[in-house]
């Protein structure tokens, strides 16, 4: 077979990978825009092209006004928001996964309902909940940690659910037939064991409240979280540390997911090993 | 003697599988009791009390409060005055889907069939973007459909954009931004869905005769239909509500009636705000619930 | 009764539509290997769990000697069980998975204790690997180790050699049997593998759709098998129709389809009426037509329908004139004349072996029951 022939053919039966592989390059374009312009020096403040090299944005972070104390807000909101979703949302999981109780299918169509409604839907219907209740005048920080409790929730839910529901019961019960009361059982058994999906919860959780943007908006009254400064940055031109922020979450992001993977990893080769 | 299937046989004959395992009495009610109520208080009595509001007469404000006179005129003006921008919104959270469908499903099962070791990998590739910010990304976008960015001077290069063509503020800018947000929305459940999937059932496809082109039509599509009736609802639903990228990439003539609801808001038009969102959720209800009823798989919801 | 005998008493499980275990009661002698023996779905496991305590009866009692346990919970039950997937805790190592009892019950210094034990399942090396890292066979050890050294009164076995190959379970089986001999603890074996049950236990009971049919040594059992499923689920049987004629002292006198056929009193379940006469298919003889010995029960008129050449034996299937295929294994011993398909043959046996079922009994009761399963 000729080389050419040879090559269309390896193509042929790597179309779907190949086409697959251009997909993820485009997934990550913009991130790799972010990263470059986080070195920008731009021209202009409104223009936003790559005019020069400079490391002038990463040592001088906080340089725009107000940027730094948006992120430490959005920071704090997040870490509030995941605690408070983390905890009541695993004991839902618990609930659904282990216990028997009645109405399970509106249980699960009220889990499911925020994951699946636009952010504009029930951000405006918080926004109508608050006014109605008189907070009009009071909308901050509490308000953006109560909306971002409600739609993590879900996501936290159905995590350990899932991590929960793949543990064998038959686990607890062996604790129990060796001498481990209830709570021992939890403590020591169920509870590292379905750990790694609380942890991704959590996380997941951290993300969708540091990121959020449309639902903040509208409950957020004066309080300026980091999306919302983009946005109204992205009015008056974008300070390019903006970019610095956004490259550093992806940076700590990466770090933390490939850090775990291979950690399994590694693990896994220990037990073949 | 089948040593190994019998004892598992017997478990599932003797102990049905719903009640093994599962507790009696009220420790399922409190352990759902604190989540549940912060999803009653804040998600179902929201819902209620936006339908009410937009219902107030909207000769009334954020500080004198409003009288709620059932006022279904708030409906009709709305739908009048943005149709169009109904329209568009849709039409744009449907092209993008379709987008994310022709990107994404090829994707996601290259993940599951052919990414071998690098599976894992592939998958954080896909999730990687969101570690991002949202809106640094889709400004991000913004540069690289800008009027003088790579792409744009690649394309008039090769004449498929006129000398005078631009991509940013068209609505191939805004479509283009929802697809590549809600992307991993797609390819998420379609590859979960297609992971499960049993490869020798392809086997005893092309073992019947079956070409791959007649298997994938055949058996793997029908089978995948879960995972893509999830990813196309968490696509759509979404993209339908956003204005980032109708902000950000589009102009005056792309707005979408997300835009619209937050101006509404932000001027503090609560009326016609609120009626103007439960409208759009009405219209994602009906159309999602005839879609899953066609594609059949009601028992996702 | 001995001291501390684990006494099942009129047990019941009663599901949503259906009784998994229905009114059983037994007593396990102190120190016995018992084994539950029964097809998929008997009720075999539930009885087990219901004597751990991970199961509510529905009603019944279970006592250890005079010490009712029914209403206990897991822990507080001097009952530990072998699970069948082994259930070994993937996060702990295995030296703490077999510590795991002792430490629950407060004990601090469970080094030595485990480590012995460790060596008992000669596992003694391992104490620092992960359950993943082990084999089945060795899960396996470990998940009797980590219930023996908590030394209950008894020891459940829930299926615990199932997921082992052939040859490892043949080891597993004389380890087993070799340390319940040498600890002395009760052991309450779970298995659907007859032929298991038969070289462990001390005792079987025999277990269909959630009721014992018979209980009894293995010997007890095989060689007098009282129900047809008994009959069919250990071993095999040829199970002919019959009417029972006369009933003189301890012998029975039968009709089979013309031969007369007789059986002892205490091989029978029924002494009058309609029966199944039964006998095993190595306990018969294939003879040439018309020369089967004196004092054998003799079916005549048969045709070899088949001829399996397994080995250790032979087995034959031959054609009785009323239809029915009956089944003889012939030692492979170079004595015993071989038959040729179609060959015209006459089936014997001694009137020892003969044993009489009630004729309402459904006859394929026990067959091939582990391929449905």
């Amino acid at each position: 077979m000729s080389t050419l022939a040879r090559a269309r053919d390896w193509v042929g039966r790597h179309a779907v990978l190949l086409f697959a592989l251009l997909v993820l390059v485009y997934m990550f374009l913009p991130i790799f825009v972010v990263v470059l312009m986080s070195f920008n020096q731009p021209a202009s403040r409104l223009g936003y092209n790559f005019d020069g090299f400079t490391l002038d944005n990463w040592t001088n972070i906080c340089g725009p006004y107000q940027m730094c104390s948006s992120v430490w807000i959005s920071i704090r909101i997040g870490l509030a928001a995941t605690l408070v979703a983390t905890v009541l949302g695993s004991l839902m999981a618990f609930a659904m996964v282990r216990h028997r109780f009645r109405g399970r299918a509106a249980t699960n169509l009220l889990i499911f309902l925020p994951m699946a409604s636009p952010e504009i839907v029930m951000g405006s219907s918080l926004l109508a909940l608050f006014v109605n209740a008189g907070f009009a005048g009071r909308l901050g920080f509490w308000t953006i940690f109560v909306a971002h409790v409600m739609f993590c929730l879900s996501f936290v839910v159905v995590t350990v659910k899932a991590r929960l529901a793949g543990m064998d019961p038959r686990l607890e019960q062996a604790a129990m037939d060796l001498y481990a009361n209830e709570w021992q059982t939890f403590w020591r058994v169920t509870l590292p064991l379905v750990f790694p999906g609380i942890l991704s919860a959590a996380l997941l959780s951290f993300s969708l409240s540091f990121d959020d943007f449309i639902i903040t908006n509208l409950n957020a009254g004066q309080t300026v979280t980091f999306p919302m400064f983009v946005w109204g940055a992205a009015e008056r031109g974008v300070p390019m540390q903006v970019n610095v922020i956004g490259t550093m979450m992806f940076v700590i992001a990466m770090v933390l997911v490939l850090g775990g993977e291979i950690r399994s990893r590694r693990r896994a080769r220990a037990l073949v090993g | 003697m089948s040593a190994a299937g019998a004892p598992v046989a017997e478990a599932a004959v003797v102990l049905p599988p719903e009640s093994e395992g599962r507790n009696r009495g009220w420790t399922g009610y409190l352990l759902l009791a604190p989540g549940g109520l912060w999803l009653i208080a804040f998600f179902l009595v929201p819902t209620i009390t936006l339908l009410i509001s937009s219902l107030y007469d909207p000769s009334g404000s954020l500080i004198d409060g409003y009288t709620l006179t059932g006022r279904i005129a708030n409906y009709t003006e709305g739908i009048s005055e943005y149709a169009d921008t109904f329209g568009r919104s849709l039409a744009y959270a449907l092209a993008a889907t379709a987008a994310c469908v022709v990107l994404g499903y090829p994707l996601a099962y290259a993940i599951a069939f052919k990414a071998g070791r690098w599976k894992n990998l592939m998958l954080v590739a896909v999730i990687a973007p969101f570690f991002t910010s949202f809106l640094v990304r889709t400004l991000a976008w913004k540069l690289l459909l800008g009027d003088h960015g790579v792409i744009v001077d690649v394309l008039q290069a090769v004449q498929v954009l006129g000398p005078d063509g631009r991509l940013l503020a068209t609505p191939f800018a805004v479509i283009t931004g929802l697809t590549y947000n809600f992307l991993p929305f797609m390819v998420l459940p379609l590859y979960a869905s297609l992971e499960k999937m049993d490869l020798r059932l392809i086997e005893a496809g092309s073992d019947l005769y079956a070409s791959p082109l007649t298997a994938f039509r055949k058996i793997t599509l029908p089978l995948s239909m879960p995972g893509l009736v999830a990813g196309t609802l968490l696509t759509f639903i979404p993209a339908s509500g956003d204005y980032i990228n109708a902000e950000l990439l589009g102009n005056p003539r792309t707005r979408m009636i997300g835009n619209e609801i937050q101006d509404l808001f932000s001027a503090g038009a609560l009326p016609e705000a609120a009626s103007l969102s439960v409208t759009l959720m009405a219209l994602i209800v009906v159309m999602v619930l005839f879609y899953v009823r066609r594609a059949g798989t009601e028992e996702l919801l | 009764m001995a001291d501390r005998d684990l006494v099942l008493e009129r047990l019941t499980k009663r599901f949503a539509g259906f009784v998994a275990v229905d009114d059983l009661s037994l007593t396990v002698p102190q120190g016995s290997f018992f084994a539950l023996l029964g097809p998929s779905g008997c009720g075999k496991t539930t009885t087990l769990r219901m004597v751990a305590g991970l199961e509510p009866p529905t009603s019944g009692e279970i006592r250890l000697g005079e010490t009712d346990i029914s209403r206990l919970k897991p822990y507080q039950r001097p009952v530990n069980t072998v699970f069948q997937s082994y259930a070994l805790f993937p996060h702990l190592s295995i030296f703490e998975n077999v510590a795991f009892g002792l430490r629950r019950r407060g004990k601090k210094n469970v080094k030595a204790d485990v480590l012995e034990m460790l060596e008992l399942v000669e596992l003694g090396q391992y104490a620092d690997r992960k359950p993943a890292q082990l084999s089945g066979g060795q899960q396996q050890r470990v998940a009797l180790a980590r219930a023996l050294i908590n030394k209950p009164e008894v020891l459940l076995l829930d299926e615990p050699l199932g997921a082992l190959d052939l040859k490892l379970r043949r080891g597993m089986q004389i380890e087993l049997k070799r340390i319940q001999t040498e600890v002395g603890i009760t052991f309450v074996h779970v298995t659907h593998d007859q032929e298991e049950a038969m070289t462990m236990a001390d005792t079987i009971a025999v277990m269909n759709a959630g009721v014992i049919e018979q209980l009894g040594s293995p010997a007890d059992l095989y060689e007098h098998p009282a129900t047809t499923f008994a009959a069919n689920f250990l071993g095999q049987s040829n199970l002919v129709a019959g009417t029972v004629g006369t009933a003189t002292g301890n012998t029975l006198e039968l009709d089979v389809h013309g031969a007369r056929v007789t059986a002892a009193d205490v091989s029978s379940a029924v002494r009058s009426g309609d029966a199944w006469v039964g006998v095993r298919p190595e306990k018969v003889s294939l003879v040439s037509p018309g020369t089967s010995p004196a004092g054998t029960n003799a079916l005549a008129g048969g045709a070899v329908t088949d001829v399996s050449f397994v080995g250790v034996s032979i087995q034959y299937l031959v054609r009785m004139p009323w239809g029915q295929e009956l089944t003889v294994f012939t030692q492979n011993d170079g004595v015993h004349p071989a038959f040729d398909i179609a060959a015209p043959v006459d089936l014997c046996w001694r009137p020892e072996h003969t044993f009489v079922l009630d004729a309402n009994q459904d006859v394929t009761a026990g067959v091939e029951l582990e391929e449905e399963g």
